[in-house]
Order: structure tokens, then C-alpha cells, then sequence
């Protein structure tokens, strides 16, 4: 397992940690990845909020005055924030499969024979890979026409729609780029052998290579996923109702200082509880599909 | 100068392209004065990071486990919840409850500002990354390498700023540089909490002079621009660094 320095018989470094090792290239360019999980770390996220529930809880009482005690105000807002928290979901969930299609569009676009697709499709994704996801949110706010008219039929954009495609965008040169991470990753020889069978160049990626990178494109696409997810509540800064907004506006009703912390809290756990279980998930299909040497 | 302004002022009225922060003075100022913030607000917590990055992972080998487990958590807790909540929670919830003090001008000033505030939450956020990328740089140093440091004579301390830490470093370059790049496009969010950077310049701009088409792509090219420049002088670095022999 020590990598040794051409010429020479003395061990210079192990290969680089399982982290860095376990995915290629294009996976780690994400940079995001999910490892080492303890189901202890959730247990420990509970007690944090139990905790801040209960300092909060400790102060209001000390104020003296009668009021509503923390944890029945944060009953009473909790089913209004989730419902918004939901709609969070659900644009991630659109916005996935929206980002997948085209991804993987223009991910096949960039292992093209032809040069000219190839390179328009390689500027395509490095551009919206390198724009930050909130810049290309406001683009598509202001910039997509509030309806479209086709042959006299008019249909209506409205502004979540509009937040859903520019969600997408970044998300569609993730994906182009696990795309064209995971064909680059199939050994040359498939390709040669299917060459050998006389298949053709459309039947070898769609009954040789695609199926085979199938397998390892799901852990950074779920990757993808989680992040996304996490991206959404970027939607409320455009001013979509989502489930941060939901919470400010229950903060601002409420009026009290100490309600902040647990309300932030509760949100931040909400999300953490969706996505932990996928970065989980990811770690174990990670693990499962590893390529060896 | 002046001509390229004129130029500018001509392609505002003929084909209606409005590049006012190309010739008006107040318009360039404010952009300028925004990509400074961003700049700034990024080398910070770009620092900031790869020190959290750097003291996580160290003590993530700690021999307690209590240490251990508080990193842990750490990570998990920034990795898997959107860095706007963090923000919001950083500035709204946290912010709420520290003391405010008088300033010069008799005005109550909390006692982080919102930029202070920006530089910590992404810095916390970036930090939780890098931990992870350190570690893994710090196990492909080869236990024998340590074990001659130990027989040396050197302290814990001194074989991971010596010995393990150069080696490290060198290793998780690439994965460093991803997450430093993710880091300079985070710095977007500070525009939730009105930080002065390039986005909340570029969208003050564009309210008033109604320009949106033309500030938006300015926008996007700038970040880009950035972002690639970050790439280039990391890759440069990349290079510099690189230990003869080990290559992947």
C-alpha cells in the first residue's frame, strides 16, 4: 500500500486518506463530501436544542411577567414553519430532476466526437459550476419573463418556477460534471472490447458504459442532492415564502429575544435531519462501489 | 480614460446597454468598493478556515475522546444545514443576545458587526470542510514517518507542525482548493445581511439605475473572473509544492 518514488525502493507517502482516495476526481470536485458519521452526533444535535429550549425557557420565566413559555410558542409556529420547510423539499425536488435532465444533456454533450459541442458544453458547465448559486438565482428572477407566449398561448411563470429553474442551473453543471466523471472512469478497454463487437457508438455507451457508471454516479449525485436541498432556503433572499421565511415572520410576530435561538435552532435541525440520513446513505453506497486500485 | 467612459455613455443610449459603472464615478466607487468587501471578506475567512481546518484536525487526533467527539459533532452540525440558516442564526440568534455598546457617536452599536458576523459563520462553515480534508491528508502520512519524529525526540505538537503537517498539506491541496473556491462563492449569502460586498453593491446599483440585465451579467463574469483567478494561483501553488516522486 506505500507509493514509492520511481527509482527508488523507499517509501514516500501512503496513498492519499480514504476521503480523497474513494471518489475521482469529479466527485471531489464538489468538494462536498459526507464521511465518518455517528448516529451519537444526532443524539448530541437533540440535546443541544433541549438545551437551548430550555436556557430560553429559564429566561423568560426570570423576566418575570407572565407570558407564553417558550416551547408552547414554538408549537403554536412549528406547523406554519414545517409547511414552509416542506415547500423547501419540494423545490429541491424539482429543481433535481429539472438540473438532472439537462445535466446529464450536457454532460454527454462534453464526451461529443464532435470538437465544436465539446467545447461549448465544457464553457457551459465550468460557467455555471463557478458562479456562485445565489447570483445565478437573482439572474433567473429578473431576468425570465414573468409568462411566456407560445404560438398565442400564454403561460404564466410564476416566481417560484422561475426560482426552481435557477436552482437547476447550478445543479445541471454538477451533474454534467459527474456525468462525464463517471464515463471518464470506465476503463478504455469497454469501450475497445464493445468496438471489437461490432457495436456502435450509440449502443456502446447506452448498453455498455452508461449502465456501468449508473453504479457510480448515485453517491455524488445524492451529494448533489444534499446540497441542493441546503441551497434552497436561498429562495426566501428572492423573496419566495419558504420555511426561513415562515420562521422570521413567527419571530417578528412574536417579538421576543429569546425565542430566536431555539426557533433557528429547530429549523437548522429540521435539515439537518433531512440530509444527514443521505450523506449517511452516500457514505455506504461510497464505500459499496469503490473502485480498488 | 475619458474616451473609453465616452464610448460607454454612447452604447447607454444607442443600443440602450447601460454600463454605468463604466462612467459614473459614484456607480464605480460603490462597485469597486464591493468587490474590495468580497475580496476581503474571502482572503478572511479563507484564512480563518485552513486555521480552523488546521487546529480541528489536530485535535481530532487528540487522545481524548471527549475532544474527539465535540469535533465531530462540529462537523456534522455545519456540514448538513444550509450555511443561510447558519448565517441567520449567527447574526439574528446570536447576535441578539450579546451586549451592544455606545459608540463615538452616541449611537447603540452591537458588538460584532454584520461583516464580523459574515466572517464568522463562513469561516465555521468552511472550517467544518477543511477539518475533514486535513484529516485525510494527515492519514496518508505514513505511521513510520511519525515514528521516526517520536524516536527524534520530537513532542506531539512538534511532529504535527514539523513532520505531518507539510506532508498533509501537500496532499489535500486539490481537495482544499475545491472547498476554498465553494468558500468564495458562499460569500454571496453576506448580501442576506446586508454586508456592503459586490452582490449587495451590484444590486443597490441596479434598483436605482434600473440596469439589471447588464449588472447581472457584469456580476456573473466578475465572480467568475474570481473564482478564477483563485483556481490559477492555487494551481500555481499546487505546483510549487508538489513533492518529486508522489504524484496520483
Amino acid at each position: 500500500m506505500i507509493a514509492r518514488a520511481p527509482g527508488t525502493d523507499l517509501p514516500v507517502l501512503l496513498p492519499a486518506g480514504d476521503a480523497l482516495r474513494a471518489r475521482p476526481d469529479q466527485a471531489a470536485a464538489l468538494g462536498w463530501t459526507s464521511r465518518s458519521f455517528t448516529p451519537r452526533s444526532l443524539a448530541s444535535l437533540l440535546a443541544l436544542f433541549v438545551l437551548a429550549v430550555l436556557v430560553a425557557d429559564a429566561q423568560a420565566q426570570a423576566a418575570g411577567a407572565p407570558r407564553e413559555s417558550v416551547v408552547t410558542m414554538l408549537l403554536k409556529w412549528a406547523p406554519l414553519v414545517f409547511q414552509g420547510f416542506l415547500f423547501n423539499l419540494l423545490v429541491s425536488v424539482l429543481a433535481m430532476a429539472l438540473g438532472s435532465f439537462a445535466g446529464a444533456a450536457l454532460g454527454l454533450a462534453q464526451i461529443s466526437l464532435l470538437a465544436p459541442v465539446r467545447g461549448a458544453s465544457w464553457i457551459a458547465t465550468q460557467f455555471f459550476r463557478n458562479a456562485p448559486w445565489l447570483v445565478l438565482l437573482f439572474y433567473c428572477m429578473f431576468l425570465l419573463p414573468f409568462e411566456i407566449q407560445i404560438l398565442g398561448l400564454t403561460i404564466p411563470l410564476p416566481a417560484w418556477l422561475k426560482a426552481v429553474v435557477g436552482l437547476a442551473l447550478p445543479v445541471m453543471a454538477n451533474v454534467a460534471e459527474i456525468v462525464r466523471g463517471g464515463v471518464r472512469s470506465i476503463p478504455a478497454t469497454q469501450w475497445e472490447s464493445a468496438e471489437a463487437l461490432a457495436f456502435s457508438r450509440r449502443q456502446t455507451l447506452w448498453m455498455v458504459i452508461l449502465p456501468q457508471c449508473l453504479k457510480r454516479m448515485t453517491p455524488p449525485w445524492m451529494n448533489l442532492y444534499a446540497i441542493l436541498t441546503m441551497a434552497t432556503t436561498l429562495i426566501s433572499v428572492v423573496g419566495i415564502q419558504d420555511g426561513m421565511t415562515t420562521a422570521r415572520a413567527a419571530l417578528v410576530a412574536e417579538q421576543r429575544l429569546e425565542l430566536f435561538i431555539p426557533m433557528y435552532l429547530m429549523l437548522l435541525s429540521w435539515f439537518f435531519l433531512y440530509c444527514y440520513p443521505i450523506a449517511r446513505l452516500t457514505l455506504r453506497l461510497e464505500r459499496r462501489f469503490q473502485v480498488r486500485g | 480614460m475619458s474616451a473609453i467612459e465616452a464610448f460607454f455613455q454612447r452604447l447607454g443610449t444607442a443600443p440602450g446597454w447601460n454600463f454605468s459603472i463604466v462612467y459614473d464615478a459614484f456607480d464605480r466607487a460603490r462597485f469597486l468598493e464591493g468587490l474590495v468587501t468580497t475580496i476581503l471578506l474571502s482572503l478572511t475567512c479563507l484564512v480563518l478556515s485552513i486555521i480552523i481546518g488546521i487546529v480541528g484536525a489536530w485535535l481530532q487526533g487528540s487522545t481524548l475522546r471527549v475532544t474527539r467527539r465535540i469535533v465531530q459533532g462540529y462537523i456534522q452540525f455545519f456540514r448538513n444545514t444550509p450555511p443561510l440558516v447558519q448565517l441567520f442564526f449567527f447574526y439574528f440568534a446570536i447576535g441578539s443576545i450579546l451586549p451592544r455598546s455606545l459608540n463615538s457617536s452616541g449611537q447603540m452599536e452591537p458588538m460584532i458587526s454584520n461583516l464580523g458576523w459574515a466572517i464568522v459563520s463562513f469561516s465555521f462553515f468552511a472550517g467544518a470542510f477543511n477539518v475533514e480534508i486535513f484529516r485525510s491528508g494527515i492519514q496518508a502520512v505514513p505511521r513510520t514517518t511519525v515514528e521516526a519524529a517520536e524516536a527524534l525526540g520530537y513532542s506531539r505538537l512538534g511532529i504535527y507542525v514539523h513532520v505531518v503537517l507539510p506532508l498533509a498539506f501537500r496532499i489535500c491541496l486539490p481537495a482544499l482548493n475545491n472547498n476554498l473556491v465553494n468558500l468564495v462563492k458562499t460569500t454571496t449569502l453576506a448580501y442576506a445581511i446586508a454586508v456592503p460586498e459586490l452582490l449587495y453593491a451590484a444590486a443597490q446599483i441596479w434598483s436605482e439605475v434600473f440596469n439589471v440585465r447588464e449588472m447581472m451579467n457584469v456580476l456573473l463574469v466578475t465572480y467568475v473572473a474570481i473564482v478564477a483567478v483563485l483556481v490559477w494561483a492555487m494551481g500555481r501553488w499546487e505546483r510549487a509544492m508538489r513533492i518529486p516522486g508522489y504524484s496520483t
